[in-house]
């Protein structure tokens, strides 16, 4: 194995409450295209990022190109030739697309920018990614996969050694896909080595050479891609059998109905989306990032806006248009950014909690503090959150406690419908049972759960039913009794892997 | 010996959490006062005639203008707004209410309280335009209040006639003068009874709450069920009248309604209410610490004069320690939450 380009041995990197990589050992050979495969919160964003220098890793070592490499800043890693297309683009949208491209090393006459020289320039590396657009229009004016090829065409600018690609097909049509993949194989020709993450299991076969596996943080294999089955993939993702943990409780019964929405429309080009959710049911919401799942849901409880559609609790038609509204008819909602979106990190636990429902803790306007105290300990007892003291600040909790936090602030305003986008992600296993377990008293007391998430093993684990989200568009409703992994993923995959090439 | 060892260290333990509770106490809490006391007890052992009441009497009535003013901003950069417009709209309503106590046909006994209610009326009608226009059309409270800072000098300069009104009813000007028990004049314990409300209300009320609760995450506040566009308006219209009252403090004061009083103030009120510990992000502070933090800059501003440092040079030094400040509050954080985690 002496033509590694990359070596990671043992490598760890901690957050607060959930370790991201626990030991990782793993080499990239030199001129392959590399594939990281895994679930979401399996450790690949982290690893990526500790490569890119946005993170450093507590323990462990990296050889890069047979020497030692810790990077501090992006900077380090650019300048050993490891360049990084993230997930989300960060172009500099107002500047052109040649400024973007050479951003790091403008030509330069006397200490102008040289625009002829630097438009030139840019328009050579344009036409060896094959991308057709002029130079000096704004990045912002492209659209995505054009935006992602000026990031690959960046990295060629550089003499890259090693491209990290991170799930760049998550947005591109089939015949973009196609696209670059011609020109990563142009690239690996050249000697250019990738490593490439991606959730679409079927396009992985077109484009590498070895893949990795990663759960839970750690390696699960590495193998040839060659020969590989694509069932044995999806084994090493999920791994342990979550359904195994028996979350499932069949002593909960599905009620009356609670909520219906019927014909919501987000805007004037998205389609119609209907759904119910039951007294006591746990509705699983499935579907990949950008299926449409967090926005549908965001509509529902009125956090955007949307143009048409009925919502109905308890058999009612309501009106919501803000997440007041939302709130007053017995409706809540678990962000899925918890910590942007859900909490007041920098104020204490107790306050996070009765936020929801301040008139419980007041009196004529004024707060009522021991009332407060007594309200929120309850409530911190009730979800085994740890802290020493309600007025500890939440900022300082672990992501499971956090979330748990989250939860408690909706059981304090007594919501009847709970939406939670995503509850478990970034969090330890040990917190996510805590957090199915919640769940579960949450319908056991009669209420309505629709829980989204990307982790189908556990949305096949604890729901009743599972409503499959594709291109904005509600694909499938499978039942219970009819749930298999594969059925339900080749329904979220479906849409995109047979849109015809236009 | 292995039964006892539990409780020992559940002792240090305790013994350990109370220290940290001090320490946070005198560095979050007590730091800006121990700051200020500290420059006292500078000034009045170095600096020549700065230890007598007259001097402190001086510094009261100094005082008083901006401490109503800081109370009010407060509220708005609690939010993680500010409002630039408080100068001005001090100098408008001081011509609104020196033009209703100068009318000839008012009788005092209606002409002063009239007064009273048309200068905290136009501070707060400024106000909740300011409040308004931001949430409105979603701007930066920085610029709307930059065109309410211009609009309201124009609008006191158009109502005045571009001139300073004088002749103020004399029960009034008497009011203005009058020192409460030899050393508290009457226009400090106006200021100190805004600044009084103002700390009850942040502290004890529900609307406080989401003050704070807006100013650390305004998306979860309204996701949690909350409109914070109105909580918003209320903080700039609050902002407003503060400085209403602060008009009526400056009338009292200088019995003259002028449509160029106020140039500035509201740079000397940020900058207390910056000093005293809050945060521009919004989300974190206090008005007590805003009142410390007037005190500090007054206090500097005469500790320098009696030094006999000019007019020219005090403002170096003044700048200087608002920056400082702010830089001393980033390393008090770090000590803060070094302290919390461990």
């Amino acid at each position: 194995m002496d033509n590694a380009i990359l070596e990671l041995k043992a490598v760890s990197k901690r957050f607060p409450g959930v370790m991201a990589l626990r030991g990782v050992s793993l080499e990239i050979q030199r001129g392959k295209a590399h594939v990281l495969l895994g679930e979401n919160g399996a450790g690949k964003s982290t690893l990526i990022n500790l490569l890119a220098g946005i993170y450093l890793a507590d323990e462990g070592e990296i050889v890069f190109d047979d020497k030692p490499y810790h990077p501090r800043t992006p900077l380090d890693a650019y300048r050993v030739g490891i360049r990084v297309v993230h997930q989300e683009l960060s172009m500099l949208s107002q500047l052109t697309v040649a400024e973007n491209l050479l951003f790091e090393n403008l030509p330069q006459r006397h200490g102008l920018v040289n625009y002829g020289e630097m438009n030139r320039r840019a328009a050579e590396l344009l036409k060896e990614v094959g991308l057709d657009v002029a130079p000096n229009i704004p990045v912002g004016r492209l659209g995505v996969a054009q935006m992602q090829l000026v990031e690959i065409a960046k990295a060629l600018c550089y003499d890259s050694k090693l491209l990290i690609l991170d799930e760049p097909t998550a947005t591109l049509t089939s015949k973009e896909v196609e696209r670059l993949f011609e020109i990563l194989k142009k690239l690996k020709s050249k000697g250019v080595t990738i490593l490439y993450i991606s959730h679409r299991l079927h396009e992985v076969y077109d484009i590498g050479d070895n893949v990795t596996v990663l759960r839970d943080g750690q390696v699960v294999a590495t193998r040839p891609l060659a020969g590989l089955a694509i069932g044995e993939i999806v084994r090493m993702m999920v791994g342990r059998n979550i359904e195994e943990l028996r979350l499932f409780r069949e002593d909960v019964k599905v009620g009356d109905e609670l909520l219906r929405v019927e014909g919501l429309k987000r805007n004037a080009h998205s389609p119609e989306v209907s759904f119910t959710a039951g007294r006591g049911e746990i509705v699983g919401v499935a579907g990949l990032v950008g299926s449409g799942r967090t926005e549908t849901m965001r509509a529902v409880f009125g956090a955007d806006p949307k143009i048409a559609g009925d919502i109905f609790v308890e058999g009612t038609a309501v009106e919501i248009s803000s997440p007041r509204d939302a709130v007053q008819h017995g409706l809540s909602l678990l962000t899925e950014d918890r910590k942007g979106q859900g909490l007041l990190l920098t104020l204490p636990c107790a306050e996070n909690i009765t936020i929801t429902d301040l008139a419980k803790v007041s009196r004529m306007g004024l707060l009522q503090r021991d009332v407060e105290r007594r309200s929120a300990s309850a409530l911190v007892e009730e979800l085994h959150i740890k802290t020493p003291s309600v007025y500890q600040l939440v900022g300082n909790f672990s992501g499971g406690n956090q979330q748990k936090v989250v939860i408690a602030k909706w059981l304090f305003r007594g919501s009847k419908i709970v939406i939670c986008d995503e509850p478990t992600r970034g969090i330890d296993v040990g917190a996510k049972r805590e957090i199915y377990d919640l769940l579960w008293q949450l319908a056991a007391t009669g209420r309505g759960i629709i829980f989204v998430s990307s982790e189908l093993p556990e949305l096949i684990a604890i729901c009743h039913r599972i409503i499959v989200f594709a291109k904005g568009k509600i694909v499938g409703v499978v039942p219970r009794a009819a749930f298999n992994q594969h059925r339900i993923l080749s329904l979220a995959y479906e849409e995109y892997d047979l849109e015809p090439a236009d | 010996m292995t039964l006892s060892q539990p409780t020992d260290f559940a002792h240090s333990e305790i013994a350990s959490a109370r220290w940290n509770n001090l320490l946070r106490f005198l560095v979050r809490d007590a730091g800006v006062a121990l700051a200020l006391v500290l420059i006292i007890v500078f000034f009045c052992l170095t600096a020549p005639y700065f230890a007598t009441t007259e001097n402190f009497l001086k510094i009261f009535v100094q005082i008083a203008i901006n401490t109503v003013l800081a109370s009010g901003m407060t509220f708005v950069i609690l939010t993680a707004g500010i409002d630039l417009s408080v100068g001005s709209v001090l100098a408008l309503c001081t011509v609104v209410g020196a033009l209703i106590m100068t009318n000839k046909n008012l009788p005092t006994g209606i002409s002063v309280p009239l007064a009273l209610v048309g200068c905290m009326g136009t501070g707060a009608a400024c106000g909740a335009i300011n409040g308004w226009v931001c949430e409105q059309w979603k701007l930066p409270s920085f610029i709307v209040t930059l065109g309410m800072l211009n609009v309201a000098s124009g609008a006191a300069r158009v109502t005045s006639n571009n001139s300073t009104i004088a002749g103020l009813p004399q029960p009034f000007v008497d009011f203005g003068n009058m020192i409460v028990g030899g050393v508290l004049p009457s226009i400090f314990l106006i200021a100190v009874g805004v600044i009084l409300i103002g700390w009850f209300v942040l502290r004890f009320t529900v609307f406080g709450r989401l003050i704070f609760a807006i100013g650390t995450n305004e998306e979860a506040v309204r996701l949690s069920g909350h409109s914070p566009r109105k909580y918003k308006i209320a903080a700039f219209t609050i902002s407003g009248l503060t400085a209403g009252t602060a008009a009526i403090v400056y009338l009292l004061r200088l019995n003259i309604g002028s449509p160029i009083a106020g140039v500035g103030y509201e740079l000397n009120a940020i900058a207390a209410v910056i000093i005293g510990g809050t945060s521009l992000f919004g989300g974190k502070g206090s008005i007590i610490g805003s009142l410390i933090g007037a005190c500090i800059l007054q206090v500097l501003s005469t500790g320098l004069q009696l030094f006999g440092i000019g007019d020219n040079f005090k403002p170096i030094v003044i700048g200087t320690v608002i920056v400082l400040a702010v830089v001393l509050d980033t390393y008090r954080n770090r000590f803060l939450s070094s302290i919390e985690t461990r």
